[in-house]
Parts: structure tokens; C-alpha cells; sequence
């Protein structure tokens, strides 16, 4: 369960940077951008393992269950605005200690979890597919449950747009639309 | 490899008792001959050193032959101002990314300066005469009046105290979107490459107001970006092959004569991942933050978070030697990775023979890594261990509560706000530019002074 606390952590994280970064001098860093996109993807996919993980080996601890569905929705709420990450992080942390605090050595923080996978899990490219447990795509589009990865996107889009000769900070936009072309 | 400190003469200039970010140095170069140093600041500024020839009658006493002077500070100039792009509402930041000197052709020294949108050309020429008796003009450059001239006489040069000119001589600006982070002089002397994050420009140094785009990964849709540009070189003996380094850990080696948009690779150099070392932030250390020629032009020397690589460019599996630079921040990721210190750049170097190479760590700690002896050592750029003429003690890092020896510093009393980004080696002697923030370290080992 610390694997998944650990990977929440590092999206939250990840996320605050990522908003930081706008204010940033210089302007947002592209390979900065994309690291911290590709951490956030790394343990969002991780975090979705170990809640599989979690539910097939122990259907019984009907709590966490609990807990990690909530917190399924959780990030797709406390990420959709810059301030609200560290506002989600207070309702995050009842369930962090419902899933059990980390008590293992540091080195596994940086571990995958390791049990089996219910699905082959190739690595994924940035407009990944959501597994399979979670609702469909589309569906989840339409409910605005992307979660990280609308954000995520969303933040790579506003800097093309800000990167390109048509300039202009882009308006919120659905991520399906088409970015200007430099 | 026992090493001298350098007089502190050099390090006072830079002392103060805090740190302003303007005076953090963020580039160090020497030139083709290695008298010449220059370093580069986030304020936009670029300084100087020149190494000073010591007096014949000392050389023939010691019995030495050719230069062991010191460092001193030769030019100062305000290379890149602070900027604004008005269309897309982004500051510019002044700082130096990179300094790249121009392999010398006449008395004048020229140098590329380049912050993260436009690069510069510096000419740098001295001034030690100065005409004097001019006809139409007096002592102090006012006109005469010209009933009181009775004579004619030809102005003469006369000798003055050397004056340091540097001028911009040509500004290579609107060649790039994204963030330049390479410039490299090709060996034909007459062009230059600059990379950004997703695109390689070709520039020749007289032409100013075009480009050839050389490289551009850029995808159609952004949304399928999955690596960026992160260093690039020109070979150092064929004009026409360069290698570009990605945030996935690849090497590209590019030829140019295959095609005019380089985007397929001619080689590409990548290590398999060892499945069992995955974590969360594999990507973000598996990200190479400088690659470098050697001399020789056979190897190709990578710097990422934990490692230093060579890689031969007849071989494409993999590196042929991997060095561990501090593989015990390989527990610590997640602490670095909050303090964002696991997004820090260190650069690298090779000395002149290509047997040793040097790359910095954190702490002020630099390592070095014989190649062939496979020894290492891990020594520290600080005022308390850097007296004139004293030698650097290797210095140890142990794990947190492992057997400690005396000198030996605990991973977890590493200062990680102390980095060594930048270092530079001198192209024939052992002689070493270390930036430590805003400090310049310059050691030179007196005891094996010609590189091996």
C-alpha cells in the first residue's frame, strides 16, 4: 500500500512543479516538463497496478477497496486547479493512513510494486490507454475523469501555444482539439 | 594524481558571503590552447582568464620548460541582457548556457556566447599602442586651431598599457523556439550548430539572418512527444558527423552528407534497460545532460544523474565503460527528486590524452576516473581545502551509519545545494576549472604537469 502512497505523493508532487514551472523565469523548461510528465505517468500506471493488485490478492479488505476507489476520484478533483493540489492533500492524508504507513526501508520507495500485473503492461506513450478495470475512455472523457493526464497534456499544450509564433496563452480547450502548429 | 591548489589570488576574486544568483557561473570553457578561460554567469556576464607566462630567467632556474602560470582575469564583458518576448509574454533570461571559443586565426580571440535564445559572436583583441601626434588634434584629442600649425609631422605608435577590447561582432538571433542548450564550432571553421530542445540548427559564423534547420523532432502532435534534445557536438575532426543526446538516454550520430535534414540517425547508441533497476524515476535519470567528443574523436564520453559513460562509435550496444558517479543517491531519488536536485545537469570532461575523465557531484565534490588504471578519486573544490600550493586530499562518501573512517563524509551530510555543474580540463596539461556556484577553482598538478 506505501507503493501507492509513495505514487500519489510523487504525482501530487509532480503536478506542483509542473504549475510552478509556469511562473518560472525563463518561461516552462520543455525537458522539465516532460520528466515530471513521464514521473507522473510512471506512478500513475504504478499506482494503478498496485490497486489491482490490491483487489485481486485481497478482496476481503473491503476498506482500502474503499479507500482506493476514493482515491481514484480524489486526484481527478484536487488536480484540476493550480491551488488545488495542496487543498486535496488534507483529504488525501485519512487515507494514506488507511492504507497503512510506510514502513519499509528507503530503497522501497523507488520500487515498483511486485505483484503479478493482470495485464501485460507495455510502456505507454503520453496519449495512453486507461486500464482495463477503470471505465472506458471515452466515458471517462466525457466525465472529465482523465485525471492527470488532461492536465498533464493541457500544460505540454500551453506551452507549444506559448512556444509558437502564433503566441497567444491558449483557452481552456478539451483535449482532443488540435494544437496550432509552430 | 597528487594536485596543487591554486594561489588564492583567483579564488578571492569570487568570495563573498552570499550568494547572489547573478553570479552563479553557469558555463566554463578554455580554448584550443588552453591560455585562455572563460566563464559564464546567469547575470548574462562572461569572464575571462588569462594564464600568465612566467618571467625566462624563472623557467631557466627550475628547469622547466613552457607556461605554469597562474589565472588572471583578462576581460569582463556583459554578453546577454535580459529579454522579453513581447508575442508569446516570456522573459528571457540573460544566463550563459554555453561558451564555445573559435579556434584561433589572428591575433584577435573570438567566442560564441549563448543564453537560451540567441547566440553571440565576441571579438576579443588587444590593444597595446596608441598613436600619438596627430596633426589636427592635441594631446587630449581636441582640434587645433589650424593657423597655429606650423608643421607637418606623421602620428607614431607608441606603447600603452594593454587595454582588452571585446565587441559583438556578429548576434544570431530568431533561430530558435525552445531553449538552446548546445552550441558546438564544426572543424571546418566556418559553421557552428546550436541545438535546442527539439531542433538542431546549422549556422555559418558570417550569416546572421539564416539558418539550416538540421534536426527537428518535433511531433506533429505535441501530445506524442516522448523525448527531447538534451546536448549536441560536432565531431572534433569530421565537419560532416555530429551526435545529439536525448532525455531517453540515446545518442544520435548524425552525418550530414547522407541528407539535408539529419532526423534519421546515422547510428544510434543505446543501453538495454536492466529491468530490474526500473523505479519511478528511471526515465528522469536515464536522461543524458552532456555528451563530449574525445580528442582522439573514437570515443564519446555521457554524463547522466548517476553515471558517466564512454561509448565507442564503432560499438551502438551499449557503452564500453559505465562509472558510478554517486550511486548512493540511488536510494535517495525520491528526497532528490522533491528538491528537485534530480533535475540537475552535471556536465563532463575529458583531459587531454583521453585517458582520464572528470565529471562533478554534489557537495563541491568532483570525481575523476582513470581509464586505464581504472583508478578513481573523488576530491573537493572549497576555500578550507584549497591553501596555496596544498594537495587536494581524496575525499570518501559512506553510506549512512556504515563504518566511517576519519575524513569521511556520511551521505546523509551531503550538502546538495553545493553542485558541481560546470568543469573544464585544459587541451594538454593537467590543469582543471572547477565552478562551485559562484566560485572558480583552477588546479594545477605541478607533479605531472604535461597530460599522459
Amino acid at each position: 500500500m506505501e507503493v501507492s502512497a509513495e505514487a500519489k505523493r510523487i504525482m501530487v508532487v509532480a503536478l506542483g512543479k509542473l504549475y510552478s514551472s509556469r511562473t518560472q523565469r525563463g518561461g516552462l523548461r520543455l525537458h522539465r516538463s516532460l520528466l515530471l510528465t513521464l514521473v507522473m505517468k510512471s506512478a500513475r500506471d504504478l499506482y494503478h497496478e498496485a490497486q489491482a493488485t490490491a483487489e485481486s490478492v485481497a478482496p476481503g479488505y473491503e476498506l482500502q477497496q474503499h479507500a482506493a476507489a476514493e482515491v481514484t476520484t480524489e486526484p481527478h478533483v484536487e488536480l484540476q486547479g493550480p491551488a488545488s493540489p495542496t487543498a486535496g492533500q488534507p483529504r488525501t492524508l485519512p487515507r494514506e493512513e488507511v492504507g497503512g504507513p510506510p514502513t519499509e526501508l528507503d530503497n522501497k520507495e523507488n520500487m515498483c510494486p511486485s505483484g503479478p500485473a493482470q495485464h501485460s503492461r507495455k510502456r505507454r506513450g503520453k496519449a495512453a490507454v486507461e486500464p482495463d478495470f477503470l471505465p472506458c475512455k471515452k466515458a471517462k472523457l466525457e466525465q472529465a475523469n482523465c485525471g492527470p493526464q488532461l492536465i498533464v497534456n493541457s500544460v505540454l499544450l500551453d506551452y507549444v501555444n506559448c512556444g509558437s509564433e502564433l503566441g497567444a496563452p491558449p483557452p481552456p480547450l478539451p483535449l482532443q482539439r488540435a494544437i496550432a502548429a509552430c | 594524481m597528487g594536485e596543487d591548489a591554486e594561489s588564492p589570488k583567483i579564488n578571492h576574486t569570487f568570495l563573498r558571503d552570499y550568494v547572489t544568483e547573478a553570479d552563479v557561473i553557469s558555463t566554463v570553457e578554455f580554448n584550443q590552447t588552453g591560455d585562455l578561460l572563460a566563464t559564464g554567469d546567469k547575470g548574462g556576464r562572461v569572464v575571462i582568464f588569462q594564464r600568465e607566462t612566467e618571467s625566462k630567467g624563472e623557467l631557466e632556474e627550475v628547469g622547466e620548460t613552457g607556461d605554469s602560470g597562474e589565472y588572471n582575469v583578462y576581460s569582463t564583458f556583459q554578453s546577454h541582457e535580459p529579454d522579453f518576448d513581447y508575442l508569446k509574454s516570456l522573459e528571457i533570461e540573460e544566463k550563459i548556457n554555453k561558451i564555445r571559443w573559435l579556434p584561433q586565426q589572428n591575433a584577435a580571440h573570438f567566442l560564441l556566447s549563448t543564453n537560451d535564445k540567441t547566440i553571440k559572436l565576441w571579438k576579443v583583441s588587444e590593444r597595446d599602442k596608441r598613436p600619438e601626434g596627430y596633426n589636427l588634434k592635441d594631446e587630449e584629442g581636441r582640434f587645433k586651431d589650424v593657423s597655429t600649425i606650423t608643421s607637418l609631422q606623421v602620428p607614431v605608435l607608441k606603447p600603452t598599457d594593454l587595454m582588452v577590447e571585446v565587441r559583438p561582432r556578429r548576434v544570431f538571433s530568431n533561430g530558435h523556439t525552445y531553449h538552446v542548450n548546445s552550441i558546438s564550432v564544426n572543424s571546418d571553421g566556418e559553421t557552428y550548430l546550436s541545438a535546442d530542445d527539439l531542433r538542431i540548427n546549422m549556422w555559418h559564423l558570417g550569416i546572421t539572418d539564416r539558418s539550416f534547420n538540421i534536426v527537428d523532432i518535433k511531433p506533429a502532435n505535441m501530445e506524442d512527444l516522448t523525448e527531447v534534445i538534451t546536448a549536441s557536438e560536432f565531431h572534433p575532426h569530421h565537419c560532416h558527423l555530429f551526435v545529439y543526446s536525448s532525455s531517453k538516454g540515446t545518442l544520435r550520430l548524425c552525418d550530414m552528407r547522407a541528407s539535408a535534414l539529419c532526423d534519421k540517425h546515422t547510428k544510434l547508441f543505446e543501453e538495454p534497460e536492466d529491468p530490474g533497476s526500473r523505479s519511478f524515476f528511471s526515465e528522469i535519470i536515464s536522461s543524458v545532460s552532456d555528451v563530449k567528443f574525445s580528442h582522439s574523436g573514437r570515443y564519446l564520453l555521457t554524463r547522466d544523474y548517476l553515471t558517466a559513460k564512454v561509448w565507442d562509435l564503432n560499438m551502438d550496444k551499449g557503452p564500453v565503460e559505465t562509472y558510478q558517479v554517486h550511486d548512493y543517491l540511488r536510494s535517495k531519488l525520491c528526497s532528490l527528486y522533491e528538491n528537485d536536485c534530480i533535475f540537475d545537469k552535471f556536465e563532463c570532461a575529458w583531459n587531454g590524452s583521453d585517458s582520464v575523465i572528470m565529471t562533478g557531484a554534489y557537495n563541491n565534490f568532483f570525481r575523476m576516473f582513470d581509464r586505464n588504471t581504472k583508478r578513481d578519486v573523488t576530491l573537493e573544490a572549497s576555500r578550507e581545502s584549497s591553501k596555496p600550493r596544498a594537495v587536494l586530499k581524496p575525499r570518501r562518501v559512506c553510506a549512512a551509519g556504515g563504518k566511517r573512517r576519519k575524513d569521511d563524509i556520511s551521505v546523509d551530510s551531503l550538502d546538495f545545494t553545493k553542485k558541481i555543474l560546470h568543469t573544464a580540463w585544459h587541451p594538454n596539461e593537467n590543469i582543471i576549472a572547477i565552478a562551485a556556484t559562484n566560485n572558480l577553482y583552477i588546479f594545477q598538478d605541478r607533479v605531472n604537469p604535461e597530460t599522459q
